[in-house]
């Protein structure tokens, strides 16, 4: 492909056959040019030409090779759920990648030819082009992992929405249940029953590990049976389990703690009259509140699970997080080919439009973009090809649930012949068609390479 | 120039002639063996997929073979693609004389293919005299003994922290309900109940056997690994209906179901055995012990202990088993030696070899117990010969692999869907069925 771009660099002449055009000396200058293109021709022909004819024959057949099927496969093939998703999942691709990848490419390149460390940032730019697909694959399974301990990407996350949403106390805590707490929509819980100055009311979670009880947290034995002075409302969170599953659901034994730092809303009529937070010993109380029923209520946000991120790999996202990687890898020779292409721009059709005073957005619109044409269509051509055969990326970060919602045709094509399925007349069909989707676009690539020899 | 090239074209025939010489010669078909010490001289190639530790553990066995018959044995490891690696040696020329079939479904495939020697009347009668029934048919292809099982697994086991168990004071539970029950009450004490590993998809294919073979019964457990018995069947629904609600409590599963979708099998291990639990029990087969003793130091049977899956709505506990079955290859260019080596196979004596060094269960119930490295092991073993002819293999592992052995297609695919959104079992067996037809018809 670079060959393309090399406009000059024509190959020589071929060798003219002598003065004299005698038809036997052309004959065996025939000979000769045969002989010599013969081992070229031998291997096409072993290893380009025969391979795909077999492909094309063994896509009639069935699994084992021996039944004629006619066109079975091809039928089964626009039928198949997973084959369609393939379809549509290269679609993305070949629509989405190099179109991405050209755009950024040139962008960069212009950007890249205005700074000072414009080798230094190329250079870091083509570095991915170093790293094996197989290893970029590995790489990026890593950095998407849902895990935030593992995926750098959902690590960021995490911390950037804590940073903002702060975290709860208690994520894993629940009330138990049918002891006096009922559980609303929301993720917050609040009595079943109201509630008055002068009660004493008990709340009992469950669900914490002892470990994960902030340090100083008391017994709630002692608070919970302190009685209610006049007019204060007064309660006790705790957690309703002792080590080896002793005690009493919903009664506050004896071994059992309190959970500190919880935050505790007494609602009259949909208004919060009172707020109040848990003290070592799961304690609150509420004073001067006005006569009347109340409903305790304790925030979602005593209990919101952790954000753990975004799924990179769950089945919506996982197509664009892989054409991510595949961006990582690319952009940098996008880049260098655009680049390359923008070095032999004629220099004075710049300087003249800077006379005549085009702001530098008119030059690249108008002149730049123009001009670069023919190396943007052949990066996007080769790109278009090279997207069409993606495989590693694909097979290597999308984990097992969701290897059938990231498939590409090439992925398809293995899975169904090696992968299991041992179904290679369904896979050589997937590879017909793979090719006749390459050939157009090889096609055109000829084409031009033929008229940029002319 | 002329003279150059003829030289080279000699060189290159002389080649040629010596390479196809090495790979076709030493195939003479030799007499019959079997005696002590009568195999002097010969070379037994075994292929198997294991690797590392159990590689080291079967060459063990096969030097006590090597002592008793002087036949020199060499191993050779597949990976985990045997059928497609020992399709190609046979068609190569260098078929190995004996291979360890791990799965079902490639011994019925390689019978079928007419690749395998029968076992014999020998080994026949020993396998009589040892095994459960039900392994002689596991081996059997119409009737006739291709694969000793030497090697099994016990696929269910739950294993649990016994620490986590105690803190939140359960037992051991014996039935399903108990079993959730008791994992209510360790979510309870702070802990998830079970850690899923459901990117692995055949760990969830491992649950869904349990409970549909102590569910439905041995007969519909069989109809359905042949495939005679449709996965729609209204069993297939009620056990799929069974694990769901396991599957939807996020009580009872790390991390709730996304959670379990990202943690593969070693991970599921690490949920309850590593360094920060989050889980009381895992499900999985006896090599769970491998990995909870080998990375993370537990001493078996101590930190780390195992109750037998339970019974599920009244049917008798169930036991899905695995194993590795000797055959002999008829290409094997020491075929006798092979057979040999499988009678050896059958003895309890090569049985114990292995056994005393872990992490192996054989089926044979003459193996003396006091063999077995450590108790938790014995248990296992005993548990899987007391079972008698009521164990059944892998349902998945019988299946083609299209569909019961691949990655993110059939029905590993679907029943990780399943985990994703238990809430149809009906569309979840309809799709198996689907993905069934179409893997058992090619």
């Amino acid at each position: 492909m670079t060959d393309t771009l090399v406009k000059d660099a024509r190959p020589p002449a071929p060798p003219r056959p002598g003065t004299a055009p005698g038809g036997r000396s052309r004959r065996r200058g025939r000979a000769v040019a045969l002989l010599f293109v013969l081992p070229a021709l031998l291997l096409l022909g072993a290893l380009v030409v025969y391979p795909v004819l077999f492909s094309v024959g063994r896509s009639f057949f069935d699994a084992s090779g021996t039944r004629f099927i006619g066109v079975d496969n091809y039928t089964e093939m626009v039928r198949d759920p997973a084959t369609l998703k393939a379809i549509r999942n290269t679609v993305v691709w070949v629509v989405v990648a190099p179109v991405l990848l050209t755009g950024l490419g040139l962008i960069l390149a212009v950007l890249v030819e205005k700074v000072r460390w414009a080798t230094a940032f190329k250079t870091l730019l083509f570095l991915p082009m170093a790293v094996s697909f197989l290893a970029a694959g590995i790489i990026f399974r890593l950095a998407y992992d849902e895990d935030p301990d593992k995926g750098v990407l959902n690590a960021a996350a995490v911390a950037v929405h804590d940073a903002f949403a702060g975290t709860s106390p208690y994520p894993t805590a629940r009330a138990r249940d049918g002891q006096g707490l009922t559980h609303a929509g929301d993720g917050s819980y609040r009595t079943a029953r109201t509630v008055s100055p002068g009660d004493t009311v008990t709340l009992p979670f469950v669900g914490v590990l002892p470990k994960d009880l902030p340090a100083g947290t008391k017994r709630a034995g002692a608070a919970a049976a302190r009685g209610a002075a006049p007019g204060e409302l007064r309660g006790v969170a705790y957690l309703d389990f002792a080590p080896g599953g002793k005690g009493a659901p919903g009664q506050v034994d004896a071994e059992e703690r309190g959970l500190p730092g919880m935050t505790v809303r007494a609602v009259q009529d949909g208004r919060t009259a009172a707020t109040a937070t848990t003290a070592p010993d799961g304690s609150f109380a509420f004073t001067g509140l006005a006569p009347g029923r109340y409903t305790l209520t304790l925030p979602a946000a005593n209990f919101a699970p952790p954000y753990d991120g975004i799924s990179w790999l769950g089945p919506a996202l996982v197509t664009p997080a892989i054409i991510g990687a595949y961006l990582w890898i690319w952009t940098g020779f996008a880049m260098v080919l655009i680049g390359a292409g923008l070095a032999t721009l004629p220099r004075d059709a710049l300087e003249a439009a800077r006379m005549d005073g085009a702001n530098e957005w008119q030059i690249f619109r108008r002149i730049t973009v123009p001009l670069l044409a023919p190396v943007l269509t052949v990066v996007f051509v080769t790109l278009v090809i090279n997207v069409l055969k993606v495989f590693d990326l694909v097979y290597i970060i999308a984990p097992g649930p969701v290897q059938e919602d990231a498939t590409v045709l090439a992925t398809q094509m293995w899975l169904v012949s090696f992968g299991g399925g041992n179904d290679q007349g369904m896979g050589s069909a997937l590879g017909v068609l793979l090719l006749l989707l390459v050939v157009p676009a090889m096609v055109f690539n000829v084409r031009r390479f033929r008229r940029s020899q002319r | 120039m002329m003279m150059r090239r003829s030289t080279l074209l000699t060189g290159c025939t002389a080649l040629v002639l010596a390479l196809g010489a090495t790979a076709c010669g030493g195939g003479e078909p030799v007499a019959a063996g079997g005696g002590d010490k009568s195999l002097d001289g010969r070379t037994v190639t075994v292929a198997g997929v294991w690797s590392g530790s159990e590689q080291e553990n079967f060459q063990k066995v096969l030097d006590a073979f090597t002592a008793k018959t002087g036949a020199k044995t060499e191993f050779v490891s597949t990976g985990d693609n045997v059928s497609t690696v020992v399709g190609s040696k046979i068609e190569g020329g260098d078929a190995p004389d004996v291979v360890m079939v791990p799965q079902v479904g490639v011994l019925r495939q390689f019978a079928e293919a007419g690749w395998l020697q029968p076992l014999g009347a020998d080994v026949e009668k020993n396998v009589d005299a040892g095994f459960a029934k039900v392994w002689k048919e596991y081996g059997s292809v119409d009737g006739t003994l291709y694969g000793l099982y030497f090697k099994a697994a016990h696929k269910s086991t739950v294993w649990y922290d016994p620490e986590s168990l105690a803190q939140a004071g359960v037992e051991a539970p014996a039935t399903w309900e108990e079993m959730l029950t008791a994992g209510h009450t360790v979510s309870d004490s702070g802990l998830t109940a079970f850690a899923v590993a459901g990117q692995d998809g055949w760990t969830l294919t491992d649950w869904f056997e349990n409970v549909y073979l102590s569910q439905a019964g041995p007969e519909k457990y069989d109809a359905l690994a042949a495939h005679e018995l449709k996965w729609t069947d209204p069993s297939v629904v009620k056990a799929l209906t069974t694990l769901g609600t396991l599957f939807k409590d996020k009580q009872l599963i790390a991390g709730g179901q996304k959670g379990a979708l990202n943690t593969d099998f070693p991970g599921s291990v690490e949920k309850v055995f590593g360094p920060e639990p989050e889980a009381g029990m895992v499900y999985e087969g006896d090599f769970v012990a491998g990995v909870a003793k080998d990375q993370y130091q537990r001493t078996i049977g101590e930190d780390a202990d195992f109750f037998p899956f339970p019974a599920v709505d009244g049917g008798p506990a169930p036991v899905v088993s695995g194993g590795d079955a000797a055959v002999v290859l008829k290409d094997g260019k020491q075929r006798e030696a092979g057979l040999a080596l499988v009678e050896y196979l059958a003895t309890p004596e090569a049985a114990e070899v292995w056994a005393g060094a872990g992490g192996f269960l054989s089926p044979n119930k003459q193996v003396d117990p006091g063999a077995y490295a450590d108790d938790v092991t014995r248990a296992t073993a005993k548990s899987l010969v007391a079972a008698g002819d009521t164990v059944r293999f892998d349902m998945s592992d019988q299946a083609p692999a299209a569909f019961g052995g691949t990655k993110g297609t059939g029905e590993w695919k679907i029943l990780q869907d399943f985990l994703r959104d238990p809430s149809d079992p009906k569309a979840t067996a309809a799709a198996l069925e689907q993905a069934a037809a179409k893997a058992y018809k090619g």
